[in-house]
């Protein structure tokens, strides 16, 4: 059903965040430009870059994204004054536990784009795709199941006659 | 006696608080004990797991499980448990979100074996011996359970159907939801037997929180002198209330202590830990940069503080770095 | 886990478009198409031409019908172009038109990637998400918003007044803010106007005085724009009165105070001769300024300054006009729309050394020239230089600050006509001959590129090549006591020194300096260069991104004075559009908070920018203010139990398009 070369190379997925009025409409300069960029980015538009709950970061990185990149405008260009102000101070303390979860600080960035800095989303796109790359696969959704193939083997046991369970 | 319905208990890797908190419900008990037929307790009752294996499929009517699952033994049982009952519980933080035990998940099986055989200040074990899986002496052989490379939830596990979280479960929300159960109208799968809402609702100090304010640091509660009657976070202490069900009747802030999040999230809620980083970040005095991250530096360590219960049933689960064996 | 109810069966239309090549020639759509008729809760998935098109959304609206489809994906161009096209269209099939979505993939993927198994992978993650989140879209109705018919216009250059008078003739009240003492901006300086050479004088100044007598125009003279705040149609602006230390409405301007000064001859920098000549404490911009009121300058009064003085001028005044007590002052007022006409600044030559611009006395800036041929000006219109000479020969430099990519890398549009203009003048007013340094000519417009010819005719000379240095030092002796300006001539190929008495910098124009502080002001985006940013470049250079917020002349980019005012003109028309229209319909994107599930922690409340958001004490709940809220959804992030959800943007819907773009990791 899928399209057979996504089984064939890894290249990293990102999931991005765009706020509606500076990085959503950069993005489309750029398109409208026709500025050429790594194809790995997948936008999700949301009215400010103050509406991303580090929970949809965490579900991103979860679901089986490489990266992921929130773009709003630049501090004191808000559409709703402050909102990236929020979002700065939630960067900041999501990016320390995502260190501590494992997460390189490549795979999660903040951008500011404004409405005209189109070439910056090709610039910041591909250099996010170019550290992927070295980076390599995240893998969430492969390593949970990684996780759980420990406890296969006892299932197994256990949906088989109670003699073969040895216990002294 | 056979007409009533027969009830389990258990514990996995817990810290036995959850079983202490069943005999807790002191005059309860004998109330429970009135209406169910307790068919194995390992704690306070002498039956053997052979008793289990050899009821009928479903013959129990609900089983309480509490603590995280680590070893295959508590695998074992938790299967064993759920093939032989209608209603699974996981009875306390350590079952439903992975509680303290959880925060294992930090850290490789190597290390955390490393630490407790050989570095622990405590332990002499000059021939670096280790638990082994099985162990042949004389011909014999002698197994021990399998310590899991990850810490799990008992939903990780086996399916749940209901969840009774803290840490542990007061008695008024174990009696109650044992209620429920034995209602015979048994609430919608999956349900957290435990008011849906955060407990700021049933804070006794919520009317002590300002509608304006921001953190510009948070104290410590054992270097601070606490106000007893003012809302922990309007004195910049950081209180894990918001993010967190009610229903604990405020236990620890009675005790001024502020919340450290047992009960779980909300059903609305994916990740704890990130909800109420995002509630309390987003209030930051600070605008720059340096400044934000001298804030946060007020939180030593924000993983424990924000997932101090919930880790393993965090979108995240553990460590993404550890290996997997 | 989800608390979006999701009524019955959900049937999904989906239709993909080629965009004749714009999408077809990267994506392969066709396979787009056939990948996503497999996704649950698809109906149909088709593939067309250009959805956009008559017969593209009657396809859709057909489909509905005809499938009983009650939501609807159209994968095509960015949703800020046709997002309204297809809502309209799925609305008329008798659906809410808030069941369909969007998928980006044109500006998005097929225009910016080259390969095509890539973009059109992107295509499929894309429509995925989307064809996830439109099971949880409900139906929705646009909020109204009524217009209050007043505008603010900020800015009293000729963009500003034009405005101001356009849309009171229209009957509008209009709040004219501007921060020097008078109305006028740069054009009031300005001496003839290019290519028609009428004066700029004889043709602004009826205009002011027609803003000043409008009963429709109140107008603020030597105030700024404190703060605004509110939305569209429904503004509040607090505007900062400078004291003038002068009764507005006792002061006639007979200007008795400024002659019995104790200050017999000016001594203070003139900002309307931009320093050419010198005035008093207490002063008259211009001798047409509007409103005819003086100003006192605290930082030159004596008795502002040091709380004493003989007070001479207050003795003459028989009105007792003058108030020296007289302090800042904020006046709020209420508008539904707003007209920011802030013009741009004229590049300062100083920051390029070597054009001597500050060091050698007899070199000019354009704007000074203005008011040195001006018959009002310094001089009453001789040609005069600093020196007390008259020039002989003078040279014009092009593209000072303008197309370099050390300072301003655009080109500024008018410094290549002015100077052509400044050439004439000059030649005609002193006799001098001219020469004109250039890179490029560039006079497009009416009438421009003749008045150009014209001038070459009149013997003005123009050497092709960008000016090396204006310098002092005399190579030969007739050099001696001259500025010699050395360009290599690129017609010729020779490097040449062209000794001459005066020279004038064209210089070019950019932002104000403190655009940015206004821009925040209003919202407003600005380009790179910080010249504020339009809506669209060619169809809505007017409007901006801030609803309601329209920008006009100069601060938009460089212009001449025709643009401008066509500008303005669209900028009121546009207003007038809104306001006519009484009323303004507003995306439904509001956050609402679930009683039942709020807890009262407050957190929510300091968080949103608009106070959108009370407490409720008799219930214990928060609240938000559907009205107030303007749905950037920060609130809702931050709710630490999920109590808040934001139309439009539900977590269910934001969860499940996360899920539908990254799906096929796991299959
Ligand atoms: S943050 Fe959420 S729970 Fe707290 S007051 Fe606001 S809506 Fe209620
Ligand atoms: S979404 Fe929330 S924070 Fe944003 S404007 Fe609305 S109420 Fe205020
Ligand atoms: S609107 Fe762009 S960050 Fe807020």
């Amino acid at each position: 059903m899928e399209l057979k070369s996504q089984n064939d190379t890894w290249k990293p997925r990102i999931v991005a965040f765009f706020c509606n009025w500076c990085t959503y409409t950069a993005a489309d300069l750029a398109g409208v430009s026709r500025i050429k960029h790594e194809p790995n980015v997948r936008v999700i538009r949301v009215m400010c870059s103050g509406r991303v709950d580090p929970q949809f970061v965490i579900d991103a990185f979860v679901k089986g994204a490489d990266g992921v990149l929130i773009g709003g405008c630049h501090i004191g260009d808000c559409h709703y004054i402050d909102g990236n102000h929020k979002t700065i101070r939630r960067f900041a303390m999501l990016k320390r536990i995502l260190k501590d979860m494992g997460i390189e600080d490549e795979r999660f960035r903040l951008e500011w784009i404004s409405a005209s800095e189109g070439e910056k989303v090709k610039t910041v796109t591909n250099d996010m795709v170019e550290k992927l790359e070295k980076l390599g696969p995240l893998g969430l959704p492969k390593k949970f199941i990684a996780w759980d193939e420990e406890m296969n083997h006892l299932e197994l046991e256990i949906s088989k006659p109670k003699e073969e369970i040895e216990h002294v | 006696m056979s007409e009533k319905p027969k009830v389990a208990f258990y514990w996995c890797a817990s810290c036995g608080g959850c079983e202490e908190s069943i005999v807790d419900l002191a005059e309860g008990l004998l109330d429970v004990i009135e209406k169910v037929d307790i068919v194995f307790w390992p704690v306070a009752m002498d039956f053997k797991t052979s008793d289990v294996e050899a009821m009928a499929d479903k013959s129990i009517f609900a089983s309480f499980i509490n603590g995280c699952i680590r070893t295959s033994e508590q695998e074992e049982m938790a299967h064993l448990l759920r093939k032989k009952s209608k209603v699974v519980v996981a009875y306390g933080s350590c079952a439903h979100t992975g509680g303290i035990p959880g925060l294992a998940n930090q850290f490789a099986r190597e290390q955390i074996l490393t630490y407790v055989y050989d570095e622990a200040p405590t332990v002499t074990n000059e021939n670096k011996v280790r638990p082994e899986v099985e162990h042949r002496m004389n011909g014999a052989s002698v197994t021990l359970p399998a310590f899991r490379n990850v810490v799990r939830t008992l939903d990780q596990v086996i399916d749940v159907d209901y969840y009774i979280p803290g840490c542990a479960p007061t008695p008024k929300i174990a009696q109650e939801a044992l209620q429920i159960l034995l209602s015979g109208e048994l609430p919608p799968n999956a349900t957290v037997l435990a008011p849906d809402i955060a407990l700021c609702d049933q804070c006794p100090r919520k009317d002590s929180k300002p509608e304006e304010f921001e953190y510009h640091g948070f104290k410590r509660p054992q270097w601070t002198d606490i106000d007893p009657e003012k809302c922990f976070l309007a004195q910049e202490i950081f209180c894990m209330g918001p993010a967190t069900r009610g229903g604990c009747e405020s236990l620890c802030i009675g005790g001024n202590m502020p919340c450290t999040g047992c009960f779980g999230p909300t059903c609305r809620v994916k990740d704890q830990g990130a909800k109420i980083l995002s509630s309390i970040c987003s209030a930051l005095s600070a605008k720059d940069k340096d400044e934000i991250e001298k804030i946060l530096d007020s939180i030593p360590d924000p993983l424990g503080t924000f997932y101090r219960y919930g880790l393993a049933g965090s979108l995240l689960r553990r460590n993404v770095k550890l290996p997997v064996s | 886990m989800t608390s979006t109810k999701q009524n019955g069966e959900v049937r999904i239309g989906y239709f993909v478009c080629h965009c004749g090549h714009n999408i077809g020639a990267t994506i392969d759509v066709l396979k787009v198409a056939d990948v996503i008729k497999n996704l649950p809760g698809v109906v149909i998935s088709r593939e067309y031409k250009y959805m956009c098109s008559d017969p593209g959304q009657e396809m859709i609206q057909e489909d509905i019908k005809e499938h009983n489809l009650n939501r609807i994906v159209v994968a095509a161009c960015s949703p800020l172009l046709h997002e309204n096209t297809f809502r309209r269209a799925t609305e008329k099939a008798g659906i809410n038109q808030y069941y369909f979505h969007m998928v980006n993939i044109r500006e998005n993927a097929s225009w910016v990637h080259v390969d095509k198994a890539e973009a059109t992978r992107k295509a499929i993650d894309l429509s995925r998400a989307a064809i996830q989140r439109v099971f949880f879209h409900q139906a929705l109705e646009k909020k109204q918003v009524s217009i209050n018919p007043n505008v603010l216009v900020v800015g009293g250059g000729i963009s500003g007044i034009h405005a101001a008078l356009t849309l009171a003739k229209a009957g509008k009240k209009v709040y004219l803010v501007e921060r020097d003492p008078t109305i006028g901006g740069l054009m009031a300086k300005f001496d003839k106007t290019f290519p028609t050479l009428d004066c700029a004088a004889c043709i602004l100044t009826p205009k002011m005085t027609e803003v000043k007598n409008h009963p429709n125009i109140e107008l603020m003279t030597y105030s700024e724009v404190e703060k605004v705040s509110g939305f569209v149609g429904q503004y509040k602006a607090t505007i900062k009165r400078k004291p003038r230390y002068i009764k507005e409405d006792v002061c006639v301007g007979c200007l008795d105070c400024i002659d019995a000064c104790i200050y017999k001859d000016g001594k203070y920098y003139d900002e309307f001769n931009v320093g050419l000549s010198k005035r008093k404490p207490v002063y008259i911009p211009f001798p047409q300024a509007t409103p005819q009121l003086v100003v006192f300058d605290p930082e030159a009064c004596v008795r502002l300054k040091r709380g004493k003085c003989k007070e001479t001028c207050v003795e003459k005044c028989d009105r007792d006009a003058i108030d020296f007590d007289q302090k800042e002052k904020f006046e709020e007022i209420e508008i539904g729309s707003v007209i920011v006409a802030t013009g741009f600044q004229i590049f300062d030559a100083k920051k390029i050394p070597y054009y001597g611009y500050g060091k050698y006395q007899n070199v000019y800036n354009a704007l000074e020239i203005e008011r040195l041929v001006n018959s009002s000006g310094p001089t009453g219109g001789q040609v005069v230089m600093r020196n007390g000479e008259v020039p002989k020969k003078i040279g014009i430099i092009h593209c000072v600050g303008s197309r370099d990519e050390k300072t301003n890398i655009w080109c500024s549009r008018v410094c290549c006509t002015y100077s052509v203009k400044l050439a004439h003048l000059l030649k005609e007013l002193s006799g001098a001959d001219v020469y004109n340094f250039y890179i490029d000519m560039r006079t497009p417009g009416k009438g421009q590129e003749e008045f150009y010819n014209q001038v070459m005719r009149e013997g003005v000379h123009f050497i092709r090549g960008r000016v090396a240095e204006v310098t002092d030092w005399a190579a030969e002796k007739e050099e001696q006591g001259k500025l010699i300006i050395r360009v290599e001539d690129t017609l010729i190929g020779v490097v040449r020194r062209i000794p001459v008495d005066m020279v004038v910098l064209g210089v070019g124009v950019e932002p104000h300096s403190d655009a940015d502080k206004i821009r925040r002001l209003f919202n407003i985006s600005c380009s790179t260069e910080g010249f504020y940013l339009e809506k669209h470049p060619k169809l809505a250079p007017f409007d901006t991104a801030s609803d309601g917020v329209y920008i006009a002349g100069g601060c938009q980019g460089p212009k001449d004075i025709t643009d401008a005012v066509a500008q303005a003109g669209a900028a009121a028309a546009e207003a007038l559009a809104l306001i006519d229209k009484g009323f303004i319909e507003m995306e439904p994107n509001t956050a609402f908070i679930s009683e039942d599930n709020c807890s009262g922690c407050k957190s929510c409340i300091p968080l949103c920018p608009y106070t959108a958001i009370s407490f409720d004490e008799e219930v214990f709940k928060a609240k938000i203010n559907e009205v107030l809220c303007k749905g950037c959804g920060t609130c809702v992030a931050a709710c630490p139990s999920a109590a808040i959800d934001q139309n439009l943007f539900t977590n269910d819907q934001i969860y499940n398009e996360i899920d539908g773009l990254l799906k096929y990791e796991i299959v």
